[in-house]
């Protein structure tokens, strides 16, 4: 992950966020398990199929779906297709170039792809026109424009979020259905700093740690997709923390975001 | 410029598809600060156009050739999202995308003290979320305000606007379906105070009369443009003054 503008958090604001984490608390007031506060704006873009603009504290994206009509894969000729792209764009951060993807924006797409992915989400079969020829293709195309951490969570609920109102026409003289939708997967990522776990780290916390981990989880309570990232470890007692509290603040999430859709 | 069309775009009354006469601009709002991290951001909208523009700089020009011992160079960098348009666009540079930002380049240029700021540059990062025709001159149009919300020392405001020729008639600000099946198109920015022309680009067909006429509407619309701009600014400060941020 990338550092502030000058490349190193300053040995002061380390000092104090790890003291403050031994209070139980972190450096902006919230507890260890506590989200930052979840603002989304659906059908932001009403120009896509679906759309949403989501502030997760100062952190921003905005996802957009175009649903368009295409060839399958030779080997799932049933299967509607969807793809997922995240760009991280120059305007989100001082350090970040225009250009293709580096590594990190790859590793961000493809965790949060599978998370939709694996979840199966989208019922692809029903994205399917005639078998071996003709099926619907999901883009999820997601701008992130404004860098405070965290970016894997924002873009989940927020592809959550457009895809729980998007519509597409099987048949462009026909009428619009609603995207065929089986669950609501929610990720919750956490990192450790010290031996301590939080969830939804902000830009520093990222920083600071050494260990992250996304755990992505349907309202069926099971897991769909796990993640772990950076150099550090996690102790077989910490992953099982980690689950737990995917379980517990994903609820929360689900609850916020779609507690009128569902 | 389009393919003719069986609608019409322009009824009995004069009045467009949209409701409008024809100098009549689409709702306007720019907004500063939208974002955190940038040294200065503003986003409009314009009709439909929904556009976020960042500024960072001036800082160390990079890679080093670029840098131009005299004065800062501006980067600006016109960018449209995947799902910006009807038909998915690819995402990255293309070649449209690279002369928008290029003219935008040149046009801000001649409004920033650049020679205050040698060897540095200023990057002007620009995300079409939403197209709907006039997105370069309203991305300039909003740069401009991004600019001076990062505290760059400006000689002068860049405000643009489109008009161009729809049913054999000069329309002002073409709306989407305007600028598909209409006959022209002139994109245009000045400097605000001076009224020098920093972008101006043209395609489809109009008569020097037309022409003329189509210059007179963009230039009586840019003072209400910048209006919007200025309001734009005023109200930040005017926040601030009122105890804080909102």
């Amino acid at each position: 992950m990338p550092k502030d503008a000058s490349g190193v958090l300053s040995e002061i604001k380390r000092s104090f966020i790890q003291e403050k984490l031994k209070s139980g608390f972190r450096e902006d007031g919230r507890k260890l398990d506590e989200m930052r506060k979840i603002t989304i704006d659906e059908n932001y873009v009403p120009r896509a199929q679906g759309s949403a603009f989501v502030q997760l504290g100062k952190t921003k994206v905005i996802v957009g779906i175009k649903i368009e009509s295409g060839a399958p894969f030779p080997d799932t000729p049933n299967l509607g297709v969807m793809t997922t792209n995240v760009e991280m764009l120059p305007m989100a951060f001082p350090t970040f170039e225009p250009g293709p993807p580096n590594e990190d924006s790859i590793e961000i797409a493809r965790v949060v792809d599978r998370g939709i992915r694996e979840s199966k989400m989208i019922d692809l079969e029903k994205l399917c026109i005639e078998p071996g020829k003709k099926v619907m293709i999901v883009f999820i195309d997601i701008d992130v424009i404004d860098f405070d951490g965290n970016i894997i969570d924002a873009c989940t609920m927020g592809v959550v979020k457009a895809l729980s109102f998007a519509r597409y026409k099987p048949d462009p003289e026909g009428d619009e259905l609603p995207v065929p939708i089986n669950n609501h997967p929610i990720s919750v990522t956490m990192v450790k700093i010290g031996n301590e776990i939080l969830c939804d780290p902000n830009l520093e916390e990222e920083q600071m740690s050494n260990a992250r981990i996304t755990v992505t989880m349907t309202e069926d309570g099971k897991i769909r997709a796990m993640q772990k990232g950076n150099i550090g470890s996690f102790t077989l007692g910490q992953i099982n923390e980690v689950i737990q509290m995917s379980e517990r603040v994903g609820n929360g999430i689900r609850e916020q975001i779609l507690g009128e859709v569902r | 410029m389009g393919t003719p069309s069986d609608k019409k775009l322009i009824d009995e009354n004069g009045l467009r598809l949209d409701g409008r006469g024809p100098d009549e601009l689409r709702p306007i709002r720019i907004r500063t600060d939208v974002l955190e991290r940038a040294d200065g951001s503003a986003m409009i909208e314009w009709g439909g156009n929904k556009i976020i523009v960042a500024v960072y700089g001036p800082r160390e020009a990079y890679p080093k050739h670029t840098q131009d011992i005299e004065r800062a160079v501006i980067k600006a960098r016109y960018n449209m999202a995947a799902f910006s348009v009807d038909e998915r666009k690819r995402p990255g540079p293309d070649r449209r995308s690279v002369e928008i930002s290029k003219v935008i380049s040149e046009a801000l240029t001649a409004a920033v003290m650049v020679e205050q700021f040698p060897r540095t540059q200023i990057d002007v990062f620009i995300e079409v979320v939403q197209a709907d025709a006039g997105t370069r001159i309203a991305s300039l149009t909003a740069a401009s305000v991004a600019l001076a919300n990062a505290g760059i020392p400006m000689k002068d405001f860049v405000v643009g606007c489109t008009a161009g020729r729809v049913e054999g008639k000069v329309v002002l600000d073409l709306s989407k379906e305007e600028d598909n099946f209409g006959q022209a198109d002139l994109p245009m920015a000045v400097l605000q105070k001076s009224g020098e022309v920093v972008l101006i680009q043209m395609d489809g067909e109009l008569s020097k009369e037309e022409f003329d006429s189509a210059v007179a509407m963009i230039m009586d619309a840019t003072k209400r443009i910048h209006e919007i701009q200025r309001n734009a600014l005023v109200e930040k400060y005017q926040n601030i003054e009122a105890g804080g941020e909102e």
